[in-house]
């Protein structure tokens, strides 16, 4: 190979050219995650050497920083990560079948004023969450429901992310409209049909609505720092705030090993779903 | 592709069921057809609930408290246009807030997108290792939000951080970056910059949706690279990149985690990190003067759709639809 493309001088010069971009891809996929790579290995040194080393070989590896965060607030760490994946959990169970129903209508059935729903929806993906959040505040505190999840899980039981309704409606439109009438035919009715035909065929749109709910709810800070102020309530982004809050300008160690914990669930939906995150940004974005 | 971007509801499925006439008088709904639509409302219960108890029942109480002093505490009280004339003449930080918010979106959203659209255009064409690569690029954006990449922001861009760190190998020593006024706000557009391969995912699905026929009539005609990505990849791409801006911007236009963990809640130094939405939070979750943050939040939405608008309006002028539309 290698005597043919010297010889080549035009095969020759597109390797050289090949080969430099990935060496470029390379570099600036490595400054992208130094960050990433430079926290990971900080948790890992101990905390004198954290500021003294902006390389990312530790060279002395030290578990303290993990075993230190893990108790450096109220309760130990554990305890945040529950409650987080509860709200998590429970918001990814509340997004799929509220939206999937929601979605299910809109893109099947035929109703009364079905445009302009299906405007009011579309027109509510693109609601500055800030102009509904302070009567939305005033409810759930009239409703004696701040420090619980409730103002967190609720809305997404009603459907209140009509992004994923949007992803859904786009996708059940994809599948051929004779399944619905095979099933009509065989005798189903509209629920048996969305559950035991459209349901199923979903699953792609279903997946990438439960990831982005996971990573999304995970993630979020603004109205968990709203409605979660009992330390016993804490969530790991609230959490991680009160530890940065009453540390101050120390204890880094520990706090980069306990984001690094806060980071890890994403991270591994990351790996396990990002064919269904790429597709789901991909299909959103164009269709 | 061409048209795909308008998110129109004319497309939605129409499946008329044909109407039975029914002995004399106008046209009854046939019977399936009314089947049809009380099932439609039984699936769409949770959004109907959701959509008046959580969206349109805020939005209504929203735009009456933005007119009225209210605390939480006591009954709201109507003030008229106070609030808003307040806002407008005597809050020199509603001002502040606006201004760094401005900054924030017209600096870091074009920086983004040139980003990710440069990135776009090397991964394109049959790349070895594009997902590879692809995945790399995209995992900042998943955690680009969150508290812990903020918390290791601070960090990076402090006194005793790893950018100086990193300068005092070269014999530099630098300053805290977060603490000062001049470069706070600098670090947040860098963690948004950071953030491109979302938009790059997009102008990837987008690049390969042009028919590669283009590329190779065009370079018969003898059209170089460049020619090619002047006449073929950019017009076509203006649909997409229009798409982009328009998302980025209203997003961006709400970040708020990101300058409350580096600024700790307080947009500081010197309100330099004062982003629109952190002094909302602020002003109705901290000092409780929630008529007053309705009314900001009431700005914020026209400014958004201002924005939008005129984002739509000038499109006319370079996003290219196509000859289909």
């Amino acid at each position: 190979m290698a005597t043919v493309s010297s010889r080549n001088p035009v095969l020759y010069r597109r390797r050289v050219t090949r080969g430099a971009k990935h060496l470029m891809l390379i570099g600036f996929g490595l400054v992208m995650l130094y960050p990433l790579l430079w926290m990971i290995s900080s948790s890992l040194k101990p905390e004198e050497l954290i500021f003294r080393e902006p390389g990312l070989i530790p060279s002395e590896i030290t578990f303290e920083n993990y075993t230190q965060g893990w108790n450096a607030l109220a309760h130990p760490f554990s305890y945040y990560l529950w409650n987080s994946a509860l709200i998590t959990i429970l918001s990814v169970v509340g997004n799929l079948a509220a939206c999937s129903l929601a979605a299910y209508s809109f893109a099947r059935l035929n109703f009364p004023l079905k445009k302009l729903w299906f405007a009011l929806m579309l027109g509510t993906i693109m609601l500055p969450l800030h102009v509904v959040i302070v009567p939305q505040y005033i409810m759930f505190s009239q409703l004696d429901m701040i420090n619980t999840i409730w103002p967190l899980i609720l809305p997404k039981f009603l459907a209140h992310d009509s992004f994923f309704i949007f992803l859904m409606v786009q996708f059940i439109r994809t599948l051929p409209r004779e399944l619905d009438e095979a099933a009509a035919i065989d005798g189903a009715g509209y629920w048996r049909t969305f559950f035991r035909v459209i349901l199923p065929l979903c699953t792609p749109a279903l997946t990438t609505t439960a990831i982005f709910t996971f990573i999304w709810t995970w993630n979020d800070f603004f109205s968990q720092l709203l409605y979660l102020n009992n330390p016993d309530n804490f969530t790991v982004p609230v959490a991680l705030r009160s530890f940065l809050d009453s540390s101050g300008e120390s204890s880094w160690g520990p706090m980069f090993a306990m984001s690094i914990i806060a980071l890890g669930p994403i991270f591994g939906f990351f790996l396990a779903g990002q064919k269904y995150l790429i597709r789901g940004m991909a299909t959103t974005g164009l269709k | 592709m061409v048209d795909s971007l308008s998110l129109k509801p004319e497309a939605a499925a129409p499946a008329p069921a044909p109407a039975v006439k029914r002995g004399r008088g106008r046209p009854q709904p046939s019977l399936r057809s009314r089947r049809e639509a009380w099932a439609a409302h039984l699936f769409l219960v949770p959004w109907f609930i959701g959509l008046f108890l959580i969206t349109i029942g805020p939005i209504v109480a929203s735009f009456y408290l933005s007119f009225t002093d209210y605390s939480l505490l006591e009954e709201a009280k109507w003030v008229g246009l106070e609030n808003y004339i307040k806002l407008f003449t005597e809050d020199p930080r509603f001002w502040t807030s606006l201004k760094v918010t401005a900054v924030y979106v017209v600096v870091s959203v074009p920086l983004q997108l040139a980003f990710a659209l440069a990135l776009a255009l090397l991964l394109d064409r049959g790349l070895r290792g594009l997902s590879f690569y692809r995945s790399i690029y995209y995992l900042p954006s998943l955690l680009g939000g969150s508290v812990a990449i903020a918390i290791l922001w601070r960090k990076i861009f402090g006194a005793d951080g790893l950018v100086n760190a990193i300068l005092a190998v070269f014999g530099i020593q630098g300053t805290s970056y977060v603490n000062n006024p001049d470069t706070a706000l600098s670090t947040l557009i860098l963690l948004h910059v950071w953030t491109f391969g979302a938009p790059m995912v997009i102008f990837l699905a987008g690049l390969r949706q042009i028919p590669s026929s283009y590329y190779e009539a065009a370079s018969i005609d003898g059209a170089g690279t460049l020619q090619q990505f002047k006449s073929i990849t950019l017009p076509l791409l203006t649909p997409i990149i229009f798409f982009n801006l328009v998302l980025e911007i209203i997003k961006s236009f709400q970040s708020f985690t990101q300058s409350f963990i580096v600024s700790n809640g307080t947009g500081g130094p010197t309100d330099s990190t004062l982003f629109y939405t952190l002094y909302l939070y602020t002003k109705g979750f901290k000092d409780y003067e929630m008529g007053y943050a309705s009314a900001l939040a009431w700005v914020l939405v026209v400014i958004i759709a201002a924005l939008t608008g005129i984002n739509f309006l000038a499109s006319k002028y370079w996003v290219f639809y196509g000859d289909s539309k």
